[in-house]
């Protein structure tokens, strides 16, 4: 804590002013953000770990299944999801006052954040229909010219799980903003703004982590 | 109703939203303890007709089929909806924030939302019940949950999904709660040794309960989709399901035995009226156990096709996890030692857990050898192993922490005599029902089988009778409890002369605990 006297309670009683008041709110609601961000972590981490088990069980399969995700699509996506976080930091640092920008144009910025973000899911959307075309997807009519099929199907049961839960994730977050836009909270020094960007970024690190486990895995 | 003229939290509003949409934390905490103590009762029922069924060694009211959806019923009620909660929804809500100086917990909206994610998942969870129950097993395995069995798989796990949701709500406020709102003067080291244990089960409940959700979802898309990643069909691994299930369910026990520790820390130095003997070994025992928690998972596969080197690993964990339960044990028996003191009910109940834990606790020991867990393994030995640190330990610290803060929660005193023969009533009946378990498991009876050998049936019976005292040890307080809320002598600010900040304000507290933040200038326990 900062001092030898510890922390000081929530009704403010030995506050010096309203803003430390706030201040010290905002990052006690963030810390709480970050601890349920350890929690989505663990969720994440139980179904890598399956990937893992299964790459090592069927290592053949995995990569057979790998080869057939769009590579190009899910490269397009990273940088989508990257660019859009990129627009959200700009305007968490405008509203925390380390960046002149305009109200307007910090809500502006994460109006692009949420339109990059449907972007995203337009694209996984678009592969998804193509999967099932293909007959790749597991719980549809599958089908697989080759040897392995059943560890294949596998190997898209973890694909379309994963993936769809992340782009459940992506779409709360999308949510998340929408509220922040609507608002209007951007820039009155609202942690709203601060906590949601805390839950983009880690939806973000997440898809940083699934496209080289799940599309580079065919290589 | 306080002599002095303050505002009860009691008092502060009584219609039926003022409870339901409360934020106190106090009402929150009575709102779980009425929502536990009615999972107890049911998962009591359930015990009770298993165990009257296992008097007939060839089964009499039952078919093998129910009494399957019975012990199932009992486990996923009592791990899930009574144990996990018990000690940190209640105690721990109501007396976290008094004991840290704090005027409620960080997010009091939050901690209502779990109240209500939990009664979701109770609810759902009763449904399943009411429509046939699950056959299972509370551990759910694959591919029986997902493939063969035709119960209530996916409603169960709906529910108890929802509730782990609770779970990490719950964890998330403590943590932030005891980083960021501590009075002042109130540093880390000089918080109560109920606090460090919260803090500890706080970070377990954040960490564990995601997996055990993601687990459990697995399994609902596996039943309902009828393809899954655990199907043997497709190559999937049934026991990458125990992998998760237990990765889990190891770490929740600690969920479970944690809090009670910390309960009796503060019990035994109050009654002894002694300060703690090793507080920073007491504290930091809690943070390793915790975190070994983790690293223990496999001993329940010992014989489930995982490698012997695997086995070696997760044995050797298992006994080094015994060294932080065995120092904090030794420095509460250093506690005792030249203390003054009183056995008054919620010191029976302490010392209960010493006793009945260190028996669980070595017991554990055996099962973590991997020879001869080889036969002790899916026997009643094992039953008895956790029912002695879950009921012998959790269930004991739990009624031992309502009659010591009893008087704070309700203002009220509870009849002394009484709290003593129940707490007496359930250590007897607890051992008579429990103990044969360990000879019956040692002697080859497997667990959750409807009939046994004839052989085996003394030993049966004598553990069913046991369950009448320990009855007796829960039922008691039900009455004796209530009924000091009506015609119960009115409890002092601080009846037990104990230290702590809960006891510096009035009984039962104020709106907001303290009428100006208390400042803290010494440590905790400074009884001399």
């Amino acid at each position: 804590m900062s001092s030898e006297a510890g922390a000081s309670t929530m009704n403010a009683l030995k506050f010096s002013s309203s803003t430390q008041a706030e201040d010290y709110e905002r990052t006690t609601s963030e810390l709480g953000m970050w601890v349920f961000l350890v929690s989505e972590a663990m969720i994440f981490s139980g179904l890598v770990f399956c990937l893992f088990a299964y790459r090592v069980m069927y290592p053949e399969a995995t990569r057979a299944g790998a080869m057939h995700l769009k590579e190009n699509l899910g490269t397009l996506n990273t940088a989508v999801l990257l660019t859009s976080s990129f627009t959200l930091a700009v305007a968490v640092w405008a509203e925390s006052g380390r960046l002149a920008l305009s109200r307007a144009a910090a809500r502006r910025l994460v109006a692009i954040t949420v339109v990059l973000g449907a972007l995203f899911l337009g694209i996984k959307g678009y592969e998804y229909v193509a999967e099932y075309q293909e007959g790749f997807f597991p719980w549809g009519p599958f089908r697989w010219n080759g040897t392995d099929g059943a560890q294949v199907r596998l190997f898209f049961l973890l694909y379309f799980i994963l993936t769809g839960f992340h782009a459940a994730h992506l779409l709360v977050g999308m949510l998340l903003l929408t509220i922040v836009c609507l608002r209007g909270s951007v820039g009155t020094g609202s942690s709203l703004l601060a906590l949601s960007g805390l839950y983009w970024h880690f939806v973000d690190v997440i898809w940083v982590f699934l496209y080289p486990l799940l599309y580079l895995g065919g290589s | 109703m306080k002599a002095n003229g303050a505002q009860s939290y009691l008092d502060e509003g009584s219609t039926v939203s003022s409870w339901l949409a409360t934020t106190d934390h106090k009402r929150i905490a009575i709102l779980y303890f009425l929502a536990i103590t009615g999972f107890f009762a049911l998962g009591g029922a359930a015990a009770a007709a298993f165990r009257t069924e296992l008097i007939f060694p060839h089964g009499y009211f039952v078919s093998s089929d129910t009494y399957n959806r019975l012990f199932t019923l009992h486990g996923i009620i009592m791990v899930w909806f009574f144990l996990i909660p018990s000690i940190p929804t209640t105690i721990g809500n109501f007396v976290i924030p008094l004991m840290i100086g704090a005027p409620d917990l960080a997010f009091p909206r939050i901690n209502l939302l779990s109240w209500y994610f939990f009664m979701a998942g109770g609810l759902i969870t009763l449904l399943a019940i009411l429509v046939g129950g699950v056959d299972t097993g509370w551990t759910f395995y694959t591919p029986f949950s997902t493939t063969f069995s035709e119960s209530q798989v996916p409603l169960a796990i709906l529910g108890v999904v929802v509730s782990g949701v609770s779970s990490i709500m719950t964890g998330l406020n403590f943590i932030v709660t005891i980083h960021r709102l501590r009075a002042p003067g109130m540093t880390w080291f000089r918080l109560p040794l109920f606090i460090w244990s919260l803090y500890a089960t706080s970070i377990i409940l954040v960490v564990a309960t995601p997996v055990l959700a993601l687990t459990l979802i697995l399994i609902g898309i596996e039943r309902i989709t009828g393809m899954g990643i655990f199907d043997p069909a497709l190559g999937g691994d049934p026991v990458l399901f125990q992998h998760l299930f237990w990765f889990y369910s190891h770490p929740a026990v600690y969920i479970m035995v944690l809090p009670g520790m910390g309960v009796v820390s503060e019990l035994i130095t109050c009654f002894s009226r002694k300060r703690i003997f090793g507080y920073g070994a007491i504290a930091v025992a809690s943070l390793a156990i915790g975190g070994f928690g983790f690293l223990l998972w496999g001993h329940h596969m010992f014989v489930s096709s995982q490698t012997i080197y695997a086995g070696l690993a997760f044995s050797l964990l298992s006994f080094i996890i015994a060294i932080p339960s065995a120092i904090k044990v030794f420095n509460w028996t250093a506690t005792l030692y030249h203390g003054h003191i009183t056995l008054t009910a919620p010191m029976l109940y302490a010392l209960g857990f010493i006793g009945l834990f260190t028996v669980g606790g070595l017991t554990g020991l055996f099962l973590a050898s991997l020879a001869e867990d080889i036969h002790l393994h899916d026997t009643y030995f094992v039953v008895a192993h956790f029912h002695y640190i879950m009921v012998g330990g959790t269930v004991m610290a739990y009624f031992g922490a309502l009659h010591f803060w009893w008087p704070k929660i309700t203002g009220k005193m509870y009849p002394e005599r009484w709290g003593q023969i129940s707490a007496v009533s359930s250590f007897i009946g607890f051992n008579v029902t429990f103990f044969p378990q360990f000879i019956l498991g040692f002697l080859g009876n497997p667990r959750r089988y409807h009939v046994y050998p004839e052989e085996f049936r003394p030993l049966h019976i004598v553990s069913t009778l046991g369950t009448l005292f320990l009855a007796v040890g829960y039922i008691a307080p039900a009455f004796y409890l209530l009924n000091s809320l009506v015609r119960g002598r009115r409890a002092e600010d601080n009846p037990w002369g104990a230290t702590g900040l809960e006891w510096q304000t009035s009984s039962p507290p104020p709106p907001h605990n303290f009428p100006s933040p208390p400042v803290v200038t010494e440590g905790p326990y400074a009884y001399e």
